[in-house]
């Protein structure tokens, strides 16, 4: 009886020592050794807030997605009916809202009725509700009053249509102190609601750092081979312009100064990577997605020189965090099929 | 900060906690255990009442050696007032005097009464004989008719007592009962009655003990003798007289249950008033009290002690204090548990110290109790919240509709809880209600966007945690320690300062990166 339990406990548990070796880095060192070491808490609002977000990638240059508008005061609510006339597609999202609270996308309309990409039609009033309740705080962090932001919509790229389930999916790469350390992509599933949070089902998939290559799937913390609503091979996947993609990804340090970034992309159809939003907090299951600790990469980070250029800091990563070598031979051409 | 000043530091809190908690040890002997020792109380008696300008007069009774309990010493605090003991029948009282006093006075008696099963009591001097007693046209018969039914099933005092008692019980109230009801208080009537019918009796008051209590109130007991002298005057008793049996017992006038609870302490014994004031009005006493475990004679060398002028530790203030202090220093031991289960277990929990307030809610009602209440207003909180969503409110106002809801369950279950018979139901209310408020908005919200299984997780760590800490608390090893070694505290600060660097596994991440480990 004693060894049954025994037997159960090494199967679901392991030790400290195993995961060291695989240097995984846990919820404590993450938030001592690299959140709190590296996030200036000054800087925090920059990322909170999407609408600061926003702008300093205007500034810097970053692309992402088109900005229509903002709408600060109930009174103003009226004024995005105008706003959105000219623009086929729109995403209305609140600007301190997190996990994917509050985001309304519209694939058309005909400045009466809008129509969601269920297929399903809202009126101008509903719209102006949901902007309205934004303004109220209904989905901001502690209720606290917010600003709804106006977006282009993304026609995301077809090369990940059969990944997804309803969602689009969406690119996080670690930054740490400006170097892309780890990536993963999020596809939704029906499990996750058409949401790309993996702890509602949500199926991670690590992609190598050198070519952007799918290097292992995961749902809930376990490897998943094909996604369980398309059925499509999980390892043909691969993010193209993944240059760029970095790139744009590393530039975010020099863009906002904290040193533990996470980084959400999408691809464009027409221009390529977007930066979505950015996250001072980024979590650890990208790990699990990727079958591997960061520990190790954080440390070899840890001893470079600052002041490094991006393009510089995506090669040494791109180099140095590649799965296999043959990848790093063939940076900048096309992929070679496993 | 460098990590040599962060050891410093951790290092020198440690050192001093040490030191202080060792000196305490050895200058005062107060002992490592609880248990071994005598239990002592101190307990402080507030006398507050408005002067009216003239002079005042204050009695208050005071408590002798009785069964179970001796009195060790004995102190007064009254700004200006002049103060005598008075030892002559009926009973000890003390008397302060003052020549002018106006506005609100407070006098303070504090008392250390050693608890201990060979205590002498006062010899009881003299057997009250009944008193005659008149009654008003209609509750004559009345009275004599409740008698009369008392005494067909009783066969002596005592049991005369209780059957006679047992006629006004809330469900068996007869007509008679009810209409003698409507003209006297309680214990009062049942004291006429008896006299009325010839039986020895007088009305007590008792003081129910309960570590760390404050402004606790005493109760009166009917003190029911099994002889009854002849005549209407009282006996005086011969101690070598052996045909006069001094037999009595407590019997509750609410109840009809005889017999003394382990815990009750006859604070005036004699059938006199508890507290009389001449030149004052709106006079009352209420009671603090604390319980320590020591030897005797160290509790009346700390007494002494407390004297000194350059004694600042917080034994040496008012008992009030004091027991408020015992549940405030037990609350670094629950945000240690919480440490411990957040950072290494990795326990979630819903709002980080909202299981220490649950736990000190728990101390207060008992565990299960605690349990059951706790998730009757949580689970019926969430059924009324979910309806509140649908609403569409601003937060503050929907988490004020929250709290009002809260006190409504709470005044609910109380008010079901005591129709039922179940008194323990009524200690509900020692529960936080705005913090309970918090806890039904944010697992409402959690609930919407994560699900029920988020809940139930984060629920379930939260009331695991509560249940922790509450264990940790009631631990009468701990309490002991808190509350007599403060050095105890620094040495707390210390770990927690340390845990705070921890770096390494949670114990559930050995369970959540498992698979990262295989292949």
């Amino acid at each position: 009886m004693l060894s049954s339990w025994l037997n159960r406990w090494s199967r679901n548990w392991t030790t400290p020592g195993a995961l060291r070796a695989r240097g995984v880095v846990g919820m404590n060192r993450r938030n001592i050794g690299y959140i709190s070491k590296y996030n200036d808490r000054r800087l925090y609002p920059l990322v909170d807030d999407k609408l600061q977000t926003k702008l300093l990638c205007q500034k810097y240059g970053l692309a992402s997605p088109e900005m229509i508008g903002k709408v600060a005061s109930q009174f103003e609510v009226e004024r995005v009916v105008d706003m959105v006339r000219d623009h086929a597609g729109f995403v209305i999202k609140p600007a301190k809202g997190s996990g994917g609270k509050g985001i309304l996308v519209i694939e058309h309309h005909d400045g009466e009725e809008y129509v969601k990409p269920s297929g399903a039609r809202i009126t101008r009033a509903d719209m102006e509700r949901h902007v309205s309740n934004i303004l109220s705080g209904l989905y901001s962090l502690g209720g606290s009053p917010d600003v709804a932001l106006v977006e282009g919509l993304i026609s995301f790229d077809q090369a990940f249509a059969e990944f997804t389930y309803e969602g689009v999916p969406d690119i996080r790469v670690i930054v740490f102190k400006g170097y892309p350390v780890m990536a993963m992509m999020r596809l939704s599933t029906a499990a996750s609601d058409g949401k790309a949070n993996l702890h509602q089902g949500a199926v991670g998939v690590g992609l190598d750092i050198g070519s952007g290559w799918a290097v292992r799937g995961v749902q809930y913390d376990r490897p998943q081979f094909a996604h369980p609503d398309t059925g499509h091979d999980i390892f043909s996947l691969k993010v193209p312009q993944w240059d760029t993609l970095l790139e744009l990804a590393a530039g975010c340090y020099e863009m906002t100064g904290l040193g533990y970034l996470g980084t959400d992309m999408v691809l464009d159809r027409r221009h390529g990577p977007m930066l979505l939003e950015l996250n001072a907090r980024p979590g650890l299951a990208i790990q699990m997605a990727n079958g591997e600790g960061l520990r190790k990469r954080l440390e070899l980070i840890e001893r470079q020189p600052d002041g490094v250029p991006v393009a510089e800091r995506v090669a040494f990563a791109r180099k140095h965090f590649s799965r296999s070598k043959e990848d790093v031979a063939n940076v900048g051409m096309a992929p070679i099929a496993d | 900060m460098s990590r040599f000043a962060f050891y410093l530091l951790v290092g020198l809190l440690m050192l001093i906690g040490v030191g202080l908690t060792a000196y305490r040890h050895i200058s005062f002997d107060v002992p490592w255990v609880p248990g071994a020792q005598q239990k002592v109380w101190d307990i402080e008696a507030q006398v507050a009442f408005t002067a009216t300008g003239g002079p005042v007069k204050a009695s208050l009774a005071l408590p002798e050696n009785q069964k179970g309990y001796s009195v060790l010493t004995e102190n007064t605090a009254s700004s200006g007032f002049g103060l005598s003991y008075l030892d002559d029948l009926p009973g000890r009282r003390a008397e302060w005097s003052i020549r002018e006093a106006a506005g609100s006075q407070l006098l303070y008696y504090t008392v250390t009464m050693l608890e201990s099963d060979n205590a002498t009591p006062a010899a009881i001097k003299r057997l009250p004989a009944p008193q005659e007693v008149s009654w008003e046209r209609p509750y004559d018969t009345a009275a004599a008719q409740v008698i009369d039914q008392a005494r067909e099933r009783s066969a002596d005092s005592f049991t005369f007592a209780r059957e006679l008692i047992k006629q006004f019980d809330n469900q068996r109230q007869g007509e008679n009962a009810r209409l003698l009801l409507t003209q006297f208080e309680r214990p009062e009537l049942m004291l006429r009655l008896l006299n009325e019918a010839g039986v020895s009796a007088r009305l007590v008051s008792g003081l129910s003990l309960e570590d760390g209590r404050r402004r606790q109130t005493v109760s009166s007991w009917l003190q029911v003798f099994a002889e009854t002298p002849q005549g209407n005057e009282a006996v005086e008793v011969d101690a070598a007289a052996e045909d006069i049996n001094t037999d009595w017992v407590l019997i509750n006038p609410e109840t009809g249950k005889q017999g003394e609870p382990d815990n009750l302490l006859l604070w005036e014994g004699r059938g006199a008033p508890m507290l009389e004031v001449e030149g004052g009005v709106n006079s009352r006493v209420s009671f603090s009290m604390i319980r320590h475990n020591e030897p005797a004679a160290v509790a009346v060398r700390n007494k002494l002690a407390n004297d000194e002028l350059l004694n600042f530790s917080i034994h040496s203030l008012p008992l009030e204090e004091q027991a408020l202090f015992k549940t405030i220093l037990l609350i670094p031991i629950g945000a240690l548990v919480v440490v411990l289960l957040r950072v290494l277990v990795g326990l979630k929990t819903s709002g980080t110290f909202m299981p220490v307030l649950i736990a000190l809610a728990f101390i207060q009602t008992s565990l299960v109790t605690g349990l059951i209440g706790f998730l009757l207003i949580v689970a019926t909180g969430l059924v009324i919240r979910s309806y509140l969503s649908r609403l569409n409110l601003l937060l503050v106002a929907r988490v004020s509709v929250v709290i009002i809801t809260v006190i409504a369950i709470i005044s609910i279950f109380s008010v079901l809880a005591y129709r039922f018979g179940l008194n323990a139901g009524l200690t509900i209310t020692f529960f936080p209600m705005i913090i309970l408020s918090w806890t039904v908005e944010r697992m409402s919200i959690l609930w919407e966007e994560e699900g029920p299984k988020e809940v139930l997780k984060q629920g379930g760590g939260s009331l695991l945690t509560a249940v922790l800490a509450y264990l940790a608390m009631n631990n009468p090893w701990v309490r002991h320690l808190t509350f007599n070694f403060l050095g105890l505290q620094l040495v707390l600060m210390a770990f927690i300062l340390l845990l705070g660097n921890y770096t390494g596994y949670r114990l559930l991440e050995l369970r959540r990166f498992k698979p990262l480990t295989e292949d």
